[in-house]
């Protein structure tokens, strides 16, 4: 053994030793609470670390969500809070015409709904092509699939706060953007204090960010297709576009309808890189529907944190739709693979 | 040379180009540039002086403009290329700026000020790198205090989240009691329920046990994941039962079981979740941002959305912040690359 490797084997024993030591002492009382209660009592004790945080955590939220979306007040705990029963919801859904923001009650909501809505479709389609493109490419006989692959990977490991601030340096008056658009001779331009343009930056970089993890489940998909398939259309002298309609896109369905609903899911909670890059402007133009909760949850002046839960109540029911579908369809493609 | 290019375009097969390899390899090509440009032009812009960070049309690579000390002057002076009235060029020093006159002279002759038009001279500058945009903030700002406090927070949370996770995915792949499926049930319904919906009520349990403004107060309601849990539960399901019954007769405590035999074997599964679990935590904003409200407490990607909320944007600083919080993600991505993506095709979680 050199010198270095057992200096590593030293450092990781003397590293990994007061762990192995409290395992060993946890033992000791283990092992009676195994005699006095069995396999039971065991699993019991596995289980409480993890389900008393998922409890308290999670499901009590979940729950007390209810009870909070029916009271009003700006305090944060539900005993100081007062009991108004279906009032905020009332206060959410009053609109004179759901298309005209300016008849509702809480025009700023829905003006996050709205935005959010065409945030959705805009870039559910856009992320949709542009994965379904790069991983129809990378699934070709290229040279180097693995390095390609990675490339396209490296944004969605990033954080959404550098994410924002890369496009916000890249966008802002003295940016890259504007270098090039000098370059070809045009004229430089704050993009991100354009209504439209701000909004084609929204979309564009959350694309950016996360079209590296779409790609990945579809040319998953796509090299499960079986090969035969492809040579025995060839044998045949099938035309390209048939193939890609006849054999590529139908065997590709379960995984490209998953891609769909993830990406729906996530772009209706769209937030993090948005609110960094925009900050939800210029003016409401790019305020999504959580940035609506956090800000009049926390953030803003006028507080009201049981008008944020119950939006945030609507938005999780709109999210258990959208799951159920991903079930359902996600169920239909374990069917359908299993009948082949 | 032409033996490279031979290698480079070849292509499997051994058939001609056809267009769809051309648009295929502009794709990918232009895939390196978008994916990779933004993030190459961020850290060379981070080592850009203020002055230069302003400047329109921006320059590719750092510079810094060079200065000399001048006698009769206590301070360096920067030098600037000059254009003289006679249609020479020199290098002189500035001593001040009046609006749009200079007061210039000439470091070999300090004696003699010239009055120059800004418009007439350039900064005599060379390639360098403004590495103070990197020291200062660690010593004038929090930025020290909030890369601490964002490494505590995950590794805190990981090695949490890998204990108990490993735990509960023992107990409900490996033993047989009433409620284990409802459990699961519960915990796989929960998978898609994201922070947004339940962010106000989480906020006041997080009060009601006092760990509001406090680094376990963003660490805990982050550590029970649903898929942590999913994904070490289906690996374990293929670890064989007989291996914990063999464990059994020669009289090991289940929790021996866990921790010797069940572990070790879900290497792998916990190497992904680890990962996954360090990119996760390192990256989280918008819990961290609700939950803290004292500025010593902010994690990096809180403290660096505050700088950056600011109404004068100190972008030299920002920039720089903003490579320091990317680079233990960067090193993910360079060395476990692989793990990521696997896992990711195996599983279809993120």
């Amino acid at each position: 053994m050199t010198a270095a490797a057992t200096l590593k084997a030293w450092t990781g024993a003397a590293l990994a030793a007061p762990v192995v030591w409290l395992a060993s002492i946890v033992n000791v009382p283990l092992k009676f609470w195994q005699r006095a209660t069995g396999t039971g009592g065991m699993a019991a004790f596995f289980l409480a670390p993890n389900m008393a945080i998922f409890g308290i955590f999670v499901l009590v939220p979940m729950i007390i969500n209810f009870f909070y979306s029916a009271t009003s007040g700006t305090a944060y705990f539900l005993q100081d809070r007062t009991y108004v029963g279906l009032e905020q919801y009332q206060r959410l859904l009053d609109c004179g015409n759901y298309l005209d923001t300016a008849t509702c009650h809480e025009d700023l909501f829905w003006k996050a709904v709205h935005n959010t809505g065409l945030f959705v479709v805009v870039q559910v389609a856009l992320m949709t092509v542009v994965s379904m493109a790069t991983a129809l490419i990378l699934n070709r006989e290229i040279v180097g699939r693995s390095f390609w692959r990675a490339v396209f990977f490296f944004p969605v490991l990033l954080s959404p706060v550098v994410t924002g601030l890369i496009w916000r340096w890249i966008l802002q008056r003295q940016g890259l953007l504007n270098l090039i658009v000098h370059d070809l001779g045009g004229e430089p331009h704050n993009w991100l204090t354009d209504r439209f343009w701000a909004f084609t930056a929204a979309v564009s970089v959350s694309v950016w960010a996360h079209m590296g993890f779409y790609t990945l489940i579809l040319l998953a998909g796509l090299q499960a297709i079986p090969r035969d398939l492809y040579e025995a259309a060839e044998m045949d002298g099938t035309k390209p576009a048939r193939v890609f309609w006849r054999i590529t896109l139908p065997l590709l369905m379960p995984n490209l309808l998953v891609v769909i609903v993830l990406t729906l899911i996530r772009a209706v909670q769209i937030f993090d890189e948005v609110y960094v890059l925009t900050g939800g402007g210029p003016g409401t133009s790019t305020l999504y529907i959580t940035q609506y909760i956090y800000e009049i949850g926390f953030a803003s002046l006028l507080r009201n944190p049981g008008l944020a839960s119950a939006a945030s109540i609507l938005m999780g029911l709109v999210l258990v739709v959208l799951t159920l579908v991903q079930l359902q369809v996600g169920r239909r493609g374990e069917r359908k693979g299993a009948r082949e | 040379m032409s033996r490279v290019v031979t290698f480079l375009t070849r292509r499997r097969g051994g058939r001609g180009w056809h267009w769809t390899d051309i648009v295929s390899w502009l794709w990918l090509l232009g895939g390196v540039v978008i994916m990779f440009g933004p993030a190459v032009w961020l850290v060379g812009s981070s080592f850009k002086t203020p002055a230069q960070l302003a400047e329109f049309p921006p320059t590719i690579m750092p510079y810094v403009s060079q200065q000399a000390t001048v006698e009769g002057y206590d301070k360096p002076l920067a030098l600037y290329r000059v254009k003289l009235p006679d249609g020479s060029t020199k290098v002189l020093a500035e001593v001040r700026r009046i609006g749009i006159m200079a007061q210039m002279v000439d470091p070999q002759a300090p004696n003699d000020v010239v009055k120059v038009n800004i418009a007439d001279r350039q900064p005599v500058r060379e390639i360098g790198f403004a590495t103070e945009n990197y020291t200062e903030p660690f010593v004038h700002f929090d930025f020290l205090r909030y890369l601490r406090n964002s490494v505590f927070v995950t590794a805190m949370a990981t090695l949490i989240t890998l204990l108990t996770n490993s735990m509960a995915a023992f107990a409900l792949s490996k033993y047989k009691f009433r409620g284990r499926d409802l459990t699961m049930l519960v915990i796989v319904g929960t998978l898609m329920v994201p922070l947004s919906v339940i962010l106000v009520p989480l906020y006041s349990v997080v009060g009601a046990v006092g760990l509001l403004d406090s680094l376990w107060g963003v660490i805990l309601p982050t550590v029970a994941t649903p898929t942590g849990v999913f994904l070490l539960r289906q690996y374990m399901l293929t670890i064989p039962d007989e291996l914990l019954d063999a464990a059994r007769m020669d009289n090991a405590s289940e929790w021996q079981i866990y921790w010797r035999i069940v572990l070790p074997l879900a290497a792998p599964a916990l190497a992904v979740l680890a990962i996954f679990s360090v990119v996760w935590r390192w990256n989280d904003f918008l819990w961290p941002l609700v939950v803290l409200s004292r500025k010593e407490l902010y994690t990096l990607q809180v403290g660096l959305n505050t700088y950056a909320g600011q109404l004068n944007v100190q972008w030299h600083y920002i920039l720089a912040m903003t490579v320091v919080t990317m680079i233990p993600v960067v090193l993910v991505f360079v060395f476990l690359q692989r793990y990521i993506t696997s896992g990711i095709a195996g599983t279809g979680l993120k």
